[in-house]
């Protein structure tokens, strides 16, 4: 499937993602970040059950501390 | 537009900030110049000497609560903006009563789980109401990887979304300021969109 992932077209082999397994991929499960898709948020706690399909606009903002 | 114009318009907004650290004291003061109409601010720690590397306070404040020192700066900058100040830790639930009615909201907080959790809170319970976050920011140089992105109308952030503040790299005036200024802008942007809405 291609998603947009941060504006850009991202190929994967799967035709779908968890959206745990996607930020496991991407090796972003250690930072603190917080996930839209398609203009919906996504709670924490909807990680495993929310699945990213083709097409899909996923954004993935990455929180630093420092303010 | 003359500023007159602008000051008019910005005039019948609120603006919530969250935080009045150096993100927030220093989008404020922006904020307070350019006239917005009510700025409603929410903090619940006290002016340090470190604090003066970065936040807008002075050697005299060193003690006061920063929404007391903020309120007192900001009504010496410009006395037409109306400063109201929560002395209180924000969380899921006070978040909702205490900037309802805000048009835009800005996230100035220190802390990555802070920030997390205000996005949580004004997306899922504020929909409609755009949020604008400051995420990365800490040290000095690397002017460039400074922007504001925009993940869609109601959520933008503005930093570079990698430096973390650290004993090493800690938080400088001129980064957290063009940090606080991009948020202000946007804050800007929004409302002075609106307005061309409306006239339409």
């Amino acid at each position: 499937m291609k998603i947009l992932l941060n504006n850009r077209v991202e190929e994967f082999s799967s035709s779908k993602l968890t959206v745990r397994e996607l930020l496991e991929i991407r090796k972003l499960s250690f930072r603190m970040r917080t996930v839209k898709i398609n203009g919906r948020f996504i709670p924490p706690a909807e990680y495993d059950n929310t699945e990213i399909r083709d097409g899909d606009n996923v954004q993935v903002i990455y929180l630093m501390s420092g303010g | 537009m003359k500023i007159s114009e602008i000051k008019a318009h910005l005039g019948k907004y609120r603006v919530g900030i969250a935080g009045a650290g150096g993100l927030g004291s220093n989008c404020a003061a922006a904020l307070a110049r350019c006239g917005i109409g009510t700025l409603v601010i929410c903090d619940f720690d006290i002016v340090e000497e470190e604090n003066l590397t970065r936040q807008f306070y002075f050697t005299g404040q060193v003690g006061m609560k920063k929404t007391c020192a903020l309120k007192e700066n900001l009504m010496k900058i410009n006395p037409n903006v109306k400063v109201i100040v929560h002395d209180t830790v924000l969380d899921r639930d006070n978040i909702p009563e205490i900037f309802e009615g805000c048009d835009v909201i800005v996230e100035a907080f220190d802390r990555a789980d802070m920030k997390e959790m205000i996005i949580e809170t004004v997306q899922t319970r504020m929909p409609g109401i755009p949020l604008i976050v400051g995420s990365g920011l800490a040290g000095w140089g690397n002017t460039n990887t400074l922007r504001c992105r925009k993940i869609d109308d109601f959520l933008y952030v503005c930093g570079d979304e990698y430096a973390e503040v650290s004993e090493e790299l800690p938080p400088l005036a001129p980064r957290v300021g063009i940090v606080a200024f991009m948020q202000a802008n946007q804050v800007i942007e929004i409302l002075m969109n609106r307005g061309k809405k409306m006239e339409r």
